[in-house]
């Protein structure tokens, strides 16, 4: 029943004390990984370990994006409030992944192609979706009536979904200056295995660090949100065990 | 290790500048995320013990005032 806030606020209180070192430790294996112990790649040399941290946060960004669009659908259709309350939390991080993803693939650019930018459809639409992530938090910001502000922010957040499966799909369907995937879900991948390895783990790390910081945010909405009921109300004086 | 040495780590081939400041903003934005999100608990933690703390307040002046 994680619908429930209460129930929720009790489940993430068990959940963080582990899931927040564990994401802290794999993404800096992988990221030591990467950055000290892979080869370096026969045509880039040693600019490509970009890629270490380029990859994990797009793919973070965009499937933040795709979970912010299903929170949306649920806070729109159904008007749960956890949905609500997830809208809220998961655009922050999801928008700094975006930035992370614009700026070290420009950093990673330059050296490889000459250009740190070029108004192609890979790059323009992962501006879109800085824009989107940006669209959504400033639309809960400004709009008073925290319902009101989360029927607005879901309606953007699932308009925004056509723009990640055209981030997706754009180094297919169109010529661009940005590379195909080399790492593959289904399928042979094309990359070293040398250099997959710690690219999936620091993956795997930053995306377990965004679920952390999802739910530390959802948290301090779901307590706020939840102010007059009785058991927040406890919280507040009597903190529970390992809580500062 | 990929590299001969720590200095040779630090220069990347020629690239140590891209690679580090890729490294380098990356780590300033998810970190900065990270303090906010902690922050925010706190603050909420901090404005409902105070709003309580004023209410009992207010609730023992009125029992005294009645008696």
């Amino acid at each position: 029943m994680l619908g429930s806030p209460r129930y929720f606020y009790t489940f993430s209180s068990s959940v963080l004390p582990w899931l927040t070192p564990i994401a802290l430790v794999t993404l800096l294996a992988g990221l030591v990984w990467g950055l000290g112990f892979a080869p370096s790649d026969y045509q880039q040399g040693n600019s490509y370990r970009i890629i270490f941290i380029h990859v994990p946060a797009s793919s973070g960004a965009l499937m933040g994006y795709m979970a912010l669009g299903v929170a949306g659908l649920v806070a729109v259709v159904w008007r749960m409030k956890m949905a609500e309350v997830m809208l809220k939390a998961i655009a922050p991080f999801g928008a700094a992944l975006a930035a992370i993803s614009l700026v070290t693939g420009a950093l990673w650019g330059k050296p490889t192609w000459g250009t740190y930018w070029q108004w192609d459809a890979r790059m323009t639409s992962m501006l879109i979706l800085l824009f989107m992530y940006v669209g959504v938090i400033a639309l809960q910001n400004v709009i008073r009536d925290p319902r009101q502000a989360a029927r607005a922010a879901g309606l953007l957040a699932m308009v925004g979904v056509i723009n990640v499966i055209i981030v997706k799909y754009s180094v297919e369907w169109v010529q661009t200056l940005h590379q195909g995937s080399t790492l593959k879900l289904f399928g042979e991948s094309t990359i070293n295995p040398a250099m997959k390895y710690p690219l999936l783990i620091s993956m795997l790390g930053l995306w377990l660090l965004y679920a952390v910081n999802v739910l530390m945010r959802a948290r301090t909405e779901v307590m706020w949100r939840e102010r007059r009921s009785k058991w927040v109300a406890k919280l507040v004086t009597r903190p529970e065990k390992g809580e500062q | 290790m990929a590299f001969e040495s720590f200095a040779d780590f630090l220069a990347m081939g020629k690239h140590g500048f891209y690679v580090w400041s890729a490294y380098g903003i990356s780590a300033f934005l998810i970190i900065a995320s990270m303090v906010l999100a902690l922050r925010g608990q706190g603050q909420v933690r901090q404005t409902l013990a105070r709003q309580q703390r004023r209410a009992e307040l207010d609730a023992e002046v009125n029992d005294e005032s009645r008696t």
